[in-house]
């Protein structure tokens, strides 16, 4: 317990580890509840007499050092370097829908760069009427929407194709966010600079680029640019992170992740895809046969469980427990999540929370009696398209096992009688 | 629908949001160009509300109370909304922004097309691109485009698409070269992108197609001849078609219940647990297959979990790797001649022999256990160990958290495995 030491709070990590020894943990603690007088009660306590800190303490708030496990990690191993690599949202320790900017996960290709206000260039060019080139306060100047949507790798889940390997809803279905976005729709952009000279716009494209190293670029089709997507720069009220694209970033709503390209310095209108690697070398999906489909742009409907969940064990034993999860399609809104508690064989409907925007993250919940028996726990998402979450085996049989990316199978947690939850494979 | 109202009318505050946009959504057609609006979301809350009014005349209690609280929802539903309505369309333009120049734009567009529009003048041989691609490429990618440690081969691979792990190379993958000398030229190398000139480009590129065996050494890349090659894969990708294949199957109606008649797990993560050290370390690295005794595995999970690392011909390259691997094992272990014990038993002959049973050893309980039930080490049994040591020996005083990476696992058994006892 190495951390004993950091602070008399109870850090969700070391409980886990006290949780395993000692299931009857949380228990304990109520039945003394029910013979002698509680001190926390009964006893003043220090909080209760003395002061506490005064305000600019922090100028800037940071979550009480009690919460210091719910951050961002990183599977090391899945990438050369943390330079060009991805971390994982804890999404199992989140509730609610917005994901805080500080553990939204973060994907860099050549690491994330300071950009200030004062520098930053946006161009328009191309197939436009006029080539243009706006800084950041132009933009503030343009008619602003606001919005909800949630940005997911289309690697996310990406591992666990040829089998269960991370345990933890972190590891397995973390490489997502939902943010409130501040920006100004992209067609306003294009109309400022005219597509006049692009003639038909049905066979067009944008092509949009990065300001940082990797300059990370992807072709959009015009259908979607003059659409929904934004050129965003508030993310949850506040000015965007300096990992998710400071001042600026690309918003394509429902769309893979790596399309929301960040720290947005070009958008060209070209009259075919610019094939970059990232969309051919990359975000490309194998088939069993060999051959690939391209253009996979749409995340299909997908959920997760993230509690309980391997890092977020049933400590309370029998009785009262919320199954709490995650659903969004990029295809709408989320109609209906179906969870089981069999491995799939029987299922009840979840309780939606509210929703907001299309394409953004809907919380679901299922208030139930858990029994103290093992569970096999699945969730089922539906969205408005009347599409319905797959199996992994419908995906495998439909794509093999190396397509790395779009996974969005039912996922399955096993709960053992302690309330231990782990990422299993079923029949 | 009216399937989904019944299903939500038990839920508790909050559902009558969902409610609203369930009727919503079966109301109007979800173009993807519509922007939801506040006026569009009241619209649909009223709407549910009158679907309630009609309902309550059917008497139901559940009803009444839902009806009061779409009526509270009607009241606050100008609060609180993250929506905005849409930015508005003027005529003309906002006159923001300013005229881009040439000179500008020459230095930002430089993104090369399929069809070879976008590239430069000049030329590069593979000779040239040996060198600066050992100068500037290889400490990541390797002298022969092999790549090094996790970064991408760039080489080889061909027909290995359809295989269990398939090598997307330049080569083997990538449907068009121009992709090549866009990325290249944007934004390679790594830590110094954009400094190579149009010439070192097209050197590189020249010799990455060699590495491919595309072109012979005294071939030359230009933008005269660049768009005659022809790659490998160009034929090789299909658009997207999951509407005709996928959503054409996965938009029905799913099964609630009886919809299969028993189900096991067939693999666990227990068993090939690589998830990270810190928040990430599982509770269940502690558990054994005892663990599941209602759900009871059909197929040894630790042989699924374990196959891919088997190493079972012993190859000399995985073995050189594996000594590269070993050094963090050094520490405590000895392997090869004249090995002894150490902190850690001498591993020659590890496996095939059993568990905890080297001479003059003085071995954890765990390892007691195991040598008194005769338990044989095997390369599945060793990989994860190696990948999860206290996980799968718990309480072993080998205080070594784990290799996380399964091809130096692969690697570690075959040094292993060249050593007998």
């Amino acid at each position: 317990m190495e951390s004993m030491a950091k602070g008399a709070g109870l850090n969700r990590r070391n409980f886990l580890k006290s949780a395993a020894a000692v299931p009857a943990v949380a228990v304990a603690g109520q039945a003394a509840a029910q013979g002698t007088p509680d001190p926390l009660i009964t006893e003043l306590q220090d909080w209760a007499s003395y002061t506490g800190v005064g305000v600019d303490e922090t100028p800037y708030g940071m979550p009480i050092r009690f919460e210091d496990d719910v951050v961002r990690r990183n599977v090391e191993w899945l990438t050369a370097s943390p330079i060009s690599s991805i971390n994982f949202t804890p999404i199992h320790a989140l509730d609610g829908t917005i994901t805080p900017q500080g553990c939204a996960f973060e994907r860099h290709h050549s690491g994330a760069i300071e950009l200030t206000k004062g520098d930053y260039r946006l161009m328009i060019n191309g197939l436009v009427d006029k080539p243009l080139v706006f800084n950041y306060s132009d933009l503030e100047r343009l008619p602003r929407e606001n919005h909800v949507y949630f940005c997911e790798c289309a690697a996310n889940t990406g591992m666990e194709w040829a089998g269960a390997q991370l345990n933890g809803a972190q590891f397995t279905h973390g490489m997502i966010h939902n943010m409130e976005y501040t920006g100004v729709p992209l067609r306003t952009l294009l109309r400022e600079a005219g597509l006049e000279a692009a003639g038909d716009l049905s066979d067009k494209w944008v092509y949009v680029e990065g300001a940082d190293a990797s300059s990370n670029g992807r072709s959009i089709p015009m259908e979607k640019a003059l659409d929904d997507v934004l050129v965003a720069f508030k993310a949850n009220g506040e000015a965007l992170r300096m990992e998710h694209g400071y001042p600026v970033r690309l918003v394509v709503p429902g769309w893979e992740g790596n399309m929301w390209v960040k720290w947005l310095r070009r958008i060209e209108v070209t009259d075919m895809a610019v094939g970059s690697r990232e969309e051919t070398s990359k975000y490309t999906d194998v088939y069993e046969d060999g051959t690939a489909r391209k253009w996979t742009w749409v995340m299909d409907a997908k959920s997760v469980i993230t509690s309980p969940s391997p890092q977020m064990p049933i400590t309370h034993g029998s009785g009262p427990l919320v199954i709490s999860g995650l659903a969004w399609s990029g295809h709408g809104q989320i109609t209906r999540v179906d969870v089981s508690k069999d491995g799939g064989i029987t299922w009840e409907t979840a309780r939606l929370g509210k929703q907001g925007d299309t394409k953004a993250l809907t919380r679901f919940y299922l208030d139930t009696d858990w029994t103290g028996d093992p569970m096999l726990l699945q969730s089922r998402a539906m969205d408005e398209t009347g599409y319905v979450q797959p199996t992994k085996d419908q995906l495998r049989d439909m794509r093999g096992e190396n397509a790395v990316y779009h996974n969005n199978c039912i996922q399955t947690w096993f709960v053992n009688e302690e309330g231990i939850a782990e990422n299993v494979e079923v029949s | 629908m009216s399937k989904s109202l019944n299903l939500f009318v038990p839920a508790l505050g909050g559902a009558a949001l969902v409610l609203g946009l369930a009727y919503g959504v079966s109301s109007r057609e979800y173009g993807a160009d519509k922007i939801e609006t506040l006026e569009t979301r009241v619209a649909q809350v009223e709407a549910s509300a009158a679907q309630a009014s009609a309902n309550v005349q059917e008497g139901t209690a559940e009803v009444l109370r839902l009806q009061s609280e779409l009526e509270e929802l009607q009241m606050t539903a100008g609060t609180g909304s993250s929506l905005t309505e849409p930015a508005p369309v003027i005529d003309g333009t906002f006159g923001l922004g300013r005229v881009a120049l040439a000179e500008e734009m020459a230095a930002w567009d430089v993104d090369v097309l399929p069809d070879g529009r976008g590239l430069p003048d000049g030329r590069g041989d593979v000779y040239t691109g040996e060198e600066v691609f050992v100068d500037k490429c290889a400490s990541c990618h390797g002298d022969f485009a092999e790549g090094v440690g996790n970064w991408p081969v760039l080489a080889g691979g061909f027909d290995t698409l359809a295989n269990k792990d398939p090598v997307k190379t330049v080569g083997s993958y990538w449907p068009h070269l121009s992709t090549a000398w866009d990325y290249i030229n944007r934004s390679m190398p790594f830590g110094e992108a954009g400094t190579l000139t149009p010439d070192e480009t097209y050197a590189i590129v020249a010799y990455i197609m060699y590495s491919n065996d595309m072109v012979d050494d005294d071939f030359e890349l230009s933008h005269e001849n660049f768009t005659e090659v022809e790659m490998y894969n160009s034929d090789g990708f299909v658009v997207d078609d999951r509407p005709e294949l996928e959503y054409a199957q996965w938009r029905t109606e799913p099964c609630m219940e009886n919809c299969k008649p028993t189900v096991e797990i067939t693999m666990r993560a227990t068993f090939l647990d690589v998830t990270p050290e810190g928040g990430g370390e599982s509770v269940m690295n502690h558990a054994s297959a005892d663990d599941s005794p209602v759900f009871s595995a059909s197929a040894d999970a630790s042989d699924a979990g374990a196959a891919e690392s088997g190493a079972t011909g012993i190859d000399p390259a995985l073995i050189a790797a594996g000594e590269g691997a070993f050094r963090q094992c050094k520490t405590c272990h000895e392997v090869g001649e004249g090995a002894s014990n150490r902190t850690g038993p001498v591993l020659n002959g590890m496996v095939g022999r059993t568990i905890g049973s080297v001479d003059g050893f003085r071995y954890s309980g765990v390892f007691q256990e195991a040598a008194a039930a005769g338990t044989i080490w095997t390369e599945e049994s060793l990989a994860a160990f190696l990948a999860d040591p206290r996980g799968m020996m718990a309480g072993t005083r080998m205080s070594f958290r784990g290799v996380r990476d399964e091809a130096d696992i692969a690697a570690l058994i075959a040094y292993i495995q060249s050593f007998d006892d």
